[in-house]
């Protein structure tokens, strides 16, 4: 299917071959050309985001609830600069994505052009990889490549900076299945014997968990099912981080909630105390191992990644195990069946007793009011009365996002998007907004912050533009909330530039953008308003007044141990079963 | 607070209990890396080092395979076998990246470098600089009446010897290639 055309045309055909429906991008000078094809081809949908972030993000969002990659088209200089935090966002979440900027023609490079800037440069050590293609006819080839690395092994976001006159050139195009192979080709099976050694482990051990991450995710459905059979099998109680929520249900029986710094009180109990952790997919993030000298210092542990750098980086583990999670998960639980299906049921009934116990301190439980909402309880009525529904959740960053993995429940991968390894305020309104478009009939909520909402709040503007009726849950505590504990916490109450000051009104800045607007600040209003939000065929900004001074508990404080957890309310054991008090 | 009782070091097969924070030593390795010859390949690798910390004790990188568009970068590094490991892990995950070898653990390994030194003086110093130059098979390979300069190839240890040995005769300038390095062997 070798075929003439110009650069600008190649981009839209490899667009195409690659499956793509849908590119969030912003126009400029450099990208001219392949405007002018787009316009002309109606074959790729795109999406006017109003600030090239909210492109990235929304390209993440689209990304993680889809399993495909996102597409972002920008600009040269400002156009690329401005992406660059939702790249690196991506990066760190592991998030596929293929970013398409303009460049300056290559006969200018150099010269300090109009709109010129060193993108492959500046986006180096924040993409998975990047190109600066000189000429046309190796452009389509680099695009399929592009897509390649961006989807296999770990995902994550790549970059190609295509200059103007290469658009405009003709050359020779190649499709997917022409183009030539690429060496990068990441191992996705897991070494056998070592496999064969943690299911050895896993049968005589006492006190087992599973600790479940992200990678389950970007594994794919499969995966997530292959996980549940054995956890159901095995009976083994299982955590998950922040970006791993939803590959197991957390209305399964052995669902101990998230864990780490704000995670359940029974789940980083139970990974302090456990004799094998089973690590799939997660990458010791320092939310979750506190203090490494202390982190579950009594056990064997296994590490399922598909990223050699991943394993040992942080935590020195027994059994390495280098593969994709469904192709390892395939083979552990064949290994395991032919095995005889063996688990310690004398030990494991001990281990779920002891993990009954730490239950009881109920470490979510907050004093509930009648006069000011909890954040707490409005997520609460939040999950009640959406759980039913084919839901997605985004969130921004902050106390709000830590409540959010707290309150809602996840049944099903791909359904929550948060912004994990770079914590993104601003991340939540624009991936929401890819999130609809990937899914324009269910309902997509974005658990936001007021100071983080303010971060990207121009792109309600793309929301109204193209009828993406997501939905704008702001708890509005007119703080930086988690700046705030902090602050309270460990700077001795010294509130320092931690308020949100002049806040608009948001129901009339709902309305100045054509969606809806409601603003709740009493408990007895909110069912009705969060009903006639979801029942609204529009976007919404839900302001809800919450309390001011509420903190996140659990908390695990910077450098401690799992088992030095600062508990708030529920440790001061009087406060549950008093009037008002709330039970989870 | 842990209300398991669990004694320490009950598994043997923690690491915990295994690695001593103060006894890590710092080790220094020679890692052979073979990349794509493409634009920005050395600015990926050495960025790499500078963003995630790690130490460059000496690069070299030329292309190898012209046809196959093939460069080897033989790098020096320092670091604890921890970091050590990461480096690698590091370089084999960079998309034009096709081998990381450790040339330190992988078996024996030749390391050879080339240096030029320019040693100026007259008299006694100049002959000793001579005398001295021969025995390390470096060759004169520039002279006028008061200067000679020196070209010297061999192990890193070998050149920093010679380097010391003319620095009090008179040593005005050095310029180093980097290590060169392969393992030993037929494979
Ligand atoms: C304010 C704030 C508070 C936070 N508090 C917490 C907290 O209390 N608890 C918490 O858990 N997190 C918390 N986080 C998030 C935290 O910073 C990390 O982002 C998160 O813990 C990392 O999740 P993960 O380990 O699942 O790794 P991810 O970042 O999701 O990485 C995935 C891992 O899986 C591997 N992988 C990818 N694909 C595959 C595959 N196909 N097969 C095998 N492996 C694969 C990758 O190589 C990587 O190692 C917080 C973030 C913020 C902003
Ligand atoms: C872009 C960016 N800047 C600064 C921070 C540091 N930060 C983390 S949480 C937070 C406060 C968030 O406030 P808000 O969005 O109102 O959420 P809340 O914590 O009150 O729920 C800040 C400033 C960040 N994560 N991201």
């Amino acid at each position: 299917m070798a075929q003439q055309m110009t650069g600008a045309r190649m981009v839209v055909q490899a667009l195409k071959d690659q499956g793509v429906d849908v590119v969030f991008g912003y126009p400029g000078g450099a990208v001219l050309p392949i405007y002018d094809e787009i316009f002309q081809d109606q074959g790729i949908k795109h999406i006017l985001v109003r600030h090239e972030q909210g492109a990235a993000h929304a390209a993440e969002g689209y990304a993680r609830s889809t399993g495909k990659p996102g597409v972002v088209l920008v600009t040269s200089g400002p156009g690329a600069t401005n992406a660059v935090t939702g790249i690196t966002d991506a990066l760190m979440d592991s998030i596929p994505m293929v970013v398409l900027s303009g460049q300056v023609p290559t006969f200018m490079i150099g010269s300090d052009a109009f709109q010129e800037a060193d993108t492959v440069g500046i986006t180096r050590p924040c993409s998975k990889h990047n190109w600066l293609v000189k000429e046309t006819d190796a452009l389509a080839q680099t695009i399929h490549q592009a897509f390649h690395v961006a989807t296999s092994g770990r995902p994550g976001p790549v970059l190609v900076d295509i200059p103007k006159d290469v658009q405009f050139a003709t050359g020779t195009y190649v499709g997917p299945t022409e183009a030539r192979a690429s060496h990068y080709q990441p191992k996705v099976k897991g070494d056998t014997e070592m496999i064969t050694a943690l299911v050895e482990a896993l049968e005589t051990a006492e006190r087992p968990i599973f600790y479940t991450g992200g990678g389950v995710i970007n594994s794919g459905t499969l995966a997530s099912q292959l996980l549940r059979e054995w956890v159901e099998a095995t009976g083994f109680p299982i955590t998950s981080t922040l970006m791993g929520l939803g590959a197991y249900p957390a209305s399964g029986k052995n669902w101990l909630g998230m864990l780490g710094m704000h995670g359940l009180y029974e789940a980083n109990m139970a990974m302090h105390g456990c004799d094998l952790m089973i690590n799939i997919g997660a990458r010791f993030d320092d939310r979750i191992t506190g203090r490494i000298a202390d982190f579950s210092p009594h056990s064997r542990k296994a590490h399922i990644d598909i990223d050699p750098s991943s394993i040992n980086k942080v935590i020195r583990t027994d059994f390495p195990i280098v593969g994709d999670v469904a192709h390892v998960l395939e083979d552990a639980l064949r290994i395991w069946k032919s095995r005889g299906r063996k688990v310690n049921k004398s030990a494991l009934k001990k281990w779920w007793a002891q993990i009954e116990e730490w239950k009881q301190v109920r470490c979510l439980t907050y004093k509930n009011s009648d006069s000011v909402i909890k954040p707490q309880h409005a997520l609460e009525r939040l999950e009640a009365l959406t759980r039913g529904h084919d839901r997605y959740i985004c969130t921004d960053v902050g106390q709000h996002q830590m409540w959010a993995a707290q309150f809602l429940g996840f049944d099903a991968p791909n359904r929550w998007m948060t912004s994990g390894g770079l914590g993104t305020m601003g991340y939540g309104l624009p991936a929401s907004i890819g999130v609809q478009v990937a899914h324009p009939d269910s309902l997509v909520i974005n658990v936001a912050g007021d100071a983080s909402f303010m971060m990207n709040l121009q792109e309600m503007g793309t929301a109204r533009q193209y009828d993406l009726p997501v939905k704008q849950f702001i708890l509005n505590n007119e703080r930086l909330g988690m700046v705030r504990q902090w602050q309270e916490l460990l700077h001795g109450e010294r509130y320092s530039h931690s308020w949100s000051e002049a806040l608009p009104d948001f129901v009339k800045l709902a309305e100045a953008f054509g969606a809806k607007g409601f603003m709740v600040s009493d408990p007895k209003d909110l069912d009705d308003a969060i009903m006639e939000m979801i029942e609204y065929d529009g976007p919404v900004i839900f302001d809800c007044l919450v309390e001011k001074h509420e903190n996140c508990f659990p908390m695990i404080p910077s450098g401690e141990p799992h088992n030095n957890m600062l508990l708030g309310d529920a440790s001061t054991k009087d406060a549950i079963g008093t009037k008002g008090a709330v039970l989870v | 607070m842990s209300p398991l009782n669990i004694e320490k070091g009950s598994s043997k097969h923690s690491a915990y209990d295994l690695r001593n924070p103060n006894a890590e030593v710092i080790e220094t390795h020679t890692l052979a890396v073979v990349v794509d010859n493409e634009a920005g390949v050395l600015a990926r690798v050495i960025g790499l080092f500078s963003g995630r910390g790690y130490n460059i004790e000496s690069l070299t990188v030329a292309e190898v395979d012209h046809l196959g568009h093939r460069s080897r970068i033989t790098i020096v590094t320092t670091g604890t076998p921890e970091v050590i490991e990461q480096i690698k892990a590091q370089l084999g995950r960079l998309v034009p990246v096709h081998k990381v070898q450790d040339l330190t653990t992988e078996g024996p390994s030749v390391e050879r470098e080339l240096a030029l030194l320019k040693v100026s003086g007259t008299g006694d110093k100049r002959v000793e600089a001579l005398r001295l130059a021969d025995i390390f098979r470096a060759n004169a390979v520039d002279s006028t009446l008061e200067s000679f300069v020196f070209s010297i190839a061999g192990s890193p240890e070998k050149i920093d010897a010679f380097i010391e040995l003319m620095r009090p005769l008179g040593l005005v300038e050095t310029a180093r290639t980097g290590v060169a390095a392969l393992t030993r062997g037929a494979n």
